[in-house]
């Protein structure tokens, strides 16, 4: 590492995510620990396993600092190779955990490929949008940047673990900040709103309803000519959507996909007990109250009353035990770190770190929002990490990783020509 | 606006964060008062396992009540171990490990101490039981016979092991799941779904009632009822038969499939696998190396099928079209084959043809035919691989499909087995190198059920139902296309007429016509089969299997079986017996030949079975 480099890291960045990992590290403890003392050797324990995760992660932070700029650049393609045959291997030699074929096993020490197929990812579209050919508003090149971006979600689909897949939506961002037509925003966004609505009333009425809007748009503009056969086809996509969505909905996804869209939509009264995970959550954090119980009181917490608290449902336990001063300000840190990444992204002066960054951005975010959204029951239950905070070796790598490589461009992008 | 766009969503989801806190944390007071020392208790409310009855709605299995001593490690306070062990009878030294294993699994989640008490043990320590805090009762269901028979096919129950808790998290500790035979298989059916409530406890831990008002509690789901298609008194008259043999009797009806009775020998009491005494019993079950009673003979015994596959020999060369029924082959004391190679055969009138052949069970017969069937091909290999299709279209070579919880394949070699075997290409075998094929010997072997389900298919004329031992569930007949629809034969239906007429011959003058029964047209195949075992590292042939299929009556067939005994010389001997006699019992009811039945009730094979451990050489076939 160069004193130039050092320099020049961003120290800002680097201290929000000191005070995220610490304090999730905090959190951890508080959720996993039992009667024991407190003893370093003991890898029963999560909290101590942690800070072995967290320790290796330093080393991770060095290499991604010692490297040269250059090599993620011209080793992209490679990398991201690599990460797709590591996901395709699962399939060969992976580990069966909790129902998700998604682990390689090392002895004691498990590997996620998953985690670190996403800054894999986000190097491999830096590379071919900075591409002096690339075009995105060419189909074949959106083709192709999609291509890129679904193989490794349609790997980690079948493990199964659909929620690790639904992240790679965060690629949308790079690609709209480089230019993709705002028309692909208002189709996502429609497809959305028609998925949602399709679940809540039948695919029949939903079509219908939108048929019927048509038509009086149709009826309103008449005078101008407008295009018939674009209304037409537009009903016909709609109509195929609506109804494949409902098909998908009931017969590909299995039963408790579907409990968990249907409580969050209020469709189901959860009798069964199946939002019993995310209703323990909010307990959890609604009787944190201002200043929250203190660290380690958390009767919840103690309790043990909230399932995989110390992995996905961590941010439980911040409500709980620090309030809603203690959770409003990790919320902060996560929209501060965010902002300030997208600000170091916008200074980039190589399309290929500023798509880098914007892709890190997008992926931090989406599971920032779902992560954070299903623990205080807006979202449905997808199981997916809160970043540096969740317990976990193989995320809490995937995460430095990608930040830190992004922290070096950043840190090198006065050296480049 | 492009660079803007994200800047705007993040801060917007900030925004929407922060505002759904302040509304759970500090607008909505409710979550603060549920959680005012929240804690909840969840109990289990275990369901009655489905009850299991038999082909004539007899009533097999049902339950009783157990009681398991389950223990909470983190809510144990110190107390009088000595009393608590004496109390259930165990050393301190077992419940110390068992205490250790309780906390190694969680603090938190209750795990069993002491399974299975009985209610008499439960009576005494629930007067004692508040002394123990920590511990407490739970209440399950164990497994209550009606029946001394058809262990093998029920199975049995027991506590589930780490691994299957791992795998399926619907199991908990202490849980108990079908390990064998019917309860496994039907597991999802009979288990039920277990019941949750949730009780709300205060800060000194005492319940205050349901947790939200039972808003999250579930009733338990009884288990479905079984109807199998044994005929209990048929298997029970059958296990009795097999006393002192080894062996198994396989009957199905073969209109439908269904298997009437499924017998092993030696076998055991199904109730011996209940409860605390599964665990020592199952041990001494699983160590007997010798008799192995828990080795389910009709299913996963796979012996040289012998003579009564020469039904099969003779529909493969009628479908061929290598011969008709009315020519006939000599025979002098066998057939032979090359300068030294004979295969031998006993002493009939010479020459035979297909009626009297099988009738007879001449085997120089059958190697004529079989060699027509494989040279009419311009490869011997080719000639296999076609026989090996219509011999696999009877079920022969590969698991049934049946819904029993283990099996084995058997095997008809095809090419690719000789190939290996006489390593062609370099160097050539032919046709005369299978020949053991053409009389159930040599490589070919088979399962009693895959015996019995042959037999069917030659009873229907050509087409058989995949055997099965479920009849219905909660009442309703079972709707599962693999057991309710035919499956054919390559052979097609009018070759079936001569094989049958010589199957019925062998009642009326060949190796069975001293088994006749009075107004019962039967069809049946004696066989004797060649085997051999291994003492001290040397190849010895032991006394031959008997065997025996046959299915009657001859039209409109209501069973089908074969009967096996280890060791039992030749197939009318003892197989041939039996069949006739469980024959009698399913049609008629009611057993006329008594001399006939005392004869296999009094004879024992123990002496033979005792022959290869004793030491000393011995004589076979006597």
């Amino acid at each position: 590492m160069s004193r130039s480099t050092v320099g020049t890291i961003d120290w800002l960045t680097v201290l929000l995510f000191l005070l995220l990992v610490g304090f999730g590290w905090l959190n951890i403890y508080s959720a996993s620990y039992g009667d024991e003392q407190f003893s370093i050797t003991d890898l029963s324990k999560p909290y101590i396993k942690q800070l072995y995760w967290i320790g290796l992660s330093v080393v991770i932070i060095v290499i991604t600092q010692a490297i040269e700029t250059k090599f993620y650049e011209r080793f992209a393609g490679l990398i991201y190779v690599i990460s797709l045959v590591s996901l395709l291997g699962l399939f060969l030699f992976g580990k069966n955990v909790n129902g998700a074929t998604s682990w390689y096993s090392f002895g004691p020490v498990g590997l996620q490929p998953s985690e670190f197929a996403k800054a894999a990812t986000a190097l491999a579209i830096a590379k071919f949008l900075s591409d002096m050919q690339t075009n995105i508003n060419r189909i074949n090149h959106q083709l192709r940047a999609f291509l890129i971006i679904a193989l490794p979600a349609l790997f980690i689909i079948p493990q199964p673990d659909p929620g690790s897949a639904l992240v790679y939506a965060a690629f949308f961002f790079p690609l709209y900040r480089e230019g993709l037509a705002a028309m692909y925003l208002i189709i996502g966004a429609s497809a959305a709103a028609l998925f949602i609505l399709t679940l809540l009333f039948s695919p029949l009425w939903v079509v219908l309803g939108i048929a019927l809007a048509m038509t009086l748009l149709l009826i309103k503009n008449r005078k101008q000519k407008p295009k018939y056969s674009r209304y037409l086809l537009a009903i016909i996509v709609i109509t195929g959507f609506c109804f494949s969505v409902n098909y998908i909905f009931n017969n590909v996804f299995e039963q408790r996909h579907r409990d968990r869209f249907n409580i969050v939509l209020g469709k189901e009264v959860d009798s069964r007990g199946i939002g019993y995970n995310t209703n323990q959550s909010q307990i959890a954090i609604g009787s944190g109250g201002w200043v929250g119980k203190g660290w380690k009181e958390g009767t919840q917490t103690k309790g043990g009353f909230v399932p995989e608290q110390h992995t996905d449902y961590i941010f439980s336990t911040v409500g709980e035990e620090w309030g809603f001063l203690g959770a409003t300000t990790v919320v902060i840190l996560f929209v501060g770190l965010l902002i300030r990444l997208l600000y170091l992204a916008e200074r980039q002066k190589t399309q290929f770190s500023r798509v880098y960054g914007y892709s890190v951005v997008g992926i931090l975010f989406i599971h920032f929002v779902i992560n954070v959204g299903m623990v205080t029951g807006l979202l449905p239950t997808v199981g997916i990490p809160l970043p540096f905070f969740s317990y976990g070796g193989s995320g809490l790598w995937g995460f430095t990783l990608l930040l830190f490589i992004f922290i070096k461009l950043d840190a090198n992008r006065v050296n480049e020509w | 606006m492009r660079k803007l766009l994200l800047y705007l969503i993040i801060i917007t989801t900030g925004v929407v964060f922060i505002g759904r806190l302040f509304y759970l944390q500090i607008y909505n007071t409710s979550f603060a008062a549920l959680s005012e020392d929240n804690a909840i208790k969840v109990l289990y409310d275990y369901p009655q396992r489905g009850a299991i009855y038999d082909r004539n709605g007899k009533l097999l299995v049902t339950n009783q009540p157990s009681y398991d001593v389950m223990v909470i490690p983190r809510e144990l306070k110190p107390f009088d171990t000595l009393e608590f062990c004496s109390i259930l009878k165990i050393t301190k030294e077992k419940l110390n490990k068992q205490l250790k294993k309780a906390r190694i699994y969680s603090p938190r989640v209750p795990s069993v101490v002491i399974p299975q008490l009985t209610k008499d043990e439960y009576a005494y320590l629930q007067e004692k039981m508040r002394k123990f805090d920590g511990f407490y009762i739970q209440k399950r269901s164990l497994r209550d016979y009606h029946t001394e028979n058809a262990a093998n096919v029920l199975g049995y129950i027991a506590e589930v092991n780490d691994g299957l808790i791992k795998k399926d998290p619907y199991y908990l500790s202490g849980d108990l799941i079908g390990m064998q035979g019917v309860e496994k298989q039907y597991e999802n059916e009979l288990r039920g779904i277990k019941g949750i409530k949730r009780i709300q406890k205060d800060r000194f831990n005492r319940d205050i009632g349901p947790y939200k008002n039972g808003k999250y509690d579930t009733l338990p789901v009884n288990g479905k009822d079984l109807t199998i298609t044994i005929d209990e008194e048929l298997q029970a008259y059958g296990q009795k038969l097999m006393v002192n043999k080894r062996g198994g009797i396989v009957a199905l009806d073969p209109s439908t499939g269904e298997i009437l009775t499924l017998i092993t020998a030696p076998n055991y009491k199904p109730e011996l696998l209940v409860g605390r005494k599964r665990s020592p019993n199952y041990t001494r079950l699983h160590y007997d190396s010798i008799s192995r009673p828990l080795f389910d003979r009709g299913v996963k015994g796979e012996y040289p099928p012998g003579s009564p596959f020469k039904a099969i020999t003779a529909l493969i060369a009628l479908q061929e079209g290598v011969v008709d029924q009315r020519e006939s082959f000599f025979c002098s004391h066998g057939f032979r084959y090359g300068k030294k190679a004979k295969l031998g055969c006993h002493a009939h009138a010479s020459p035979l043809s297909m009626i009297p052949g099988i009738a007879q069970s001449c085997n120089a017969y059958f190697a004529n035919v079989y060699l027509r069937s494989i040279n009419k091909f311009d490869t011997p290999q080719e000639g296999i691989d076609n026989w090996v299709k219509h011999v696999k279209s009877f079920g022969l070579g590969n698991y049934l499909g049946n819904d029993l919880s283990s099996g084995s394949k058997g095997l008809v070699p095809n090419s690719n087995y000789y190939n290996r075997k006489y390593n062609y290409p370099k160097y050539k075998w032919y046709s005369t190198a299978t020949i053991s094929n053409a009389i159930g010997q040599g490589e070919i072997s088979a399962t009693p059920i895959q015996l019995a389900n042959m037999t069917a298919a030659i009873a229907n004329r050509g087409y058989f139902y995949t055997p099965h031992i479920i009849k219905a569930v909660d009442g309703q007949p079972i709707d599962i296309e693999n057991f309710t629809k035919p499956k054919y034969t390559t052979i097609d239906k009018e070759h079936f007429e001569p094989v049958i007429e010589g199957m019925h011959q062998v009642y009326v003058q060949g190796t069975a016509n001293a088994l006749q029964i009075k107004d019962i047209e039967i069809c049946g195949k004696t066989g004797t089969a060649e085997n051999f075992t291994i003492i001290n590292g040397k190849r010895t042939q032991l006394t031959d299997h008997s065997v025996f299929v046959a299915f009657a009556p001859k039209d409109n067939p209501k069973i089908a079986l074969t009967v096996f005994i280890e060791n039992g010389y030749w197939g009318s001997r003892y197989a041939g017996k039996i069949a006739s006699l469980m024959i009698e019992k399913y049609i008629k009811g009611t057993i006329s030949r008594t001399d006939l039945e005392d004869w296999v009730l009094t004879h024992s094979l123990e002496e033979e079975y005792a022959k290869p451990y004793s030491g000393e050489p011995f004589k076979i076939n006597q």
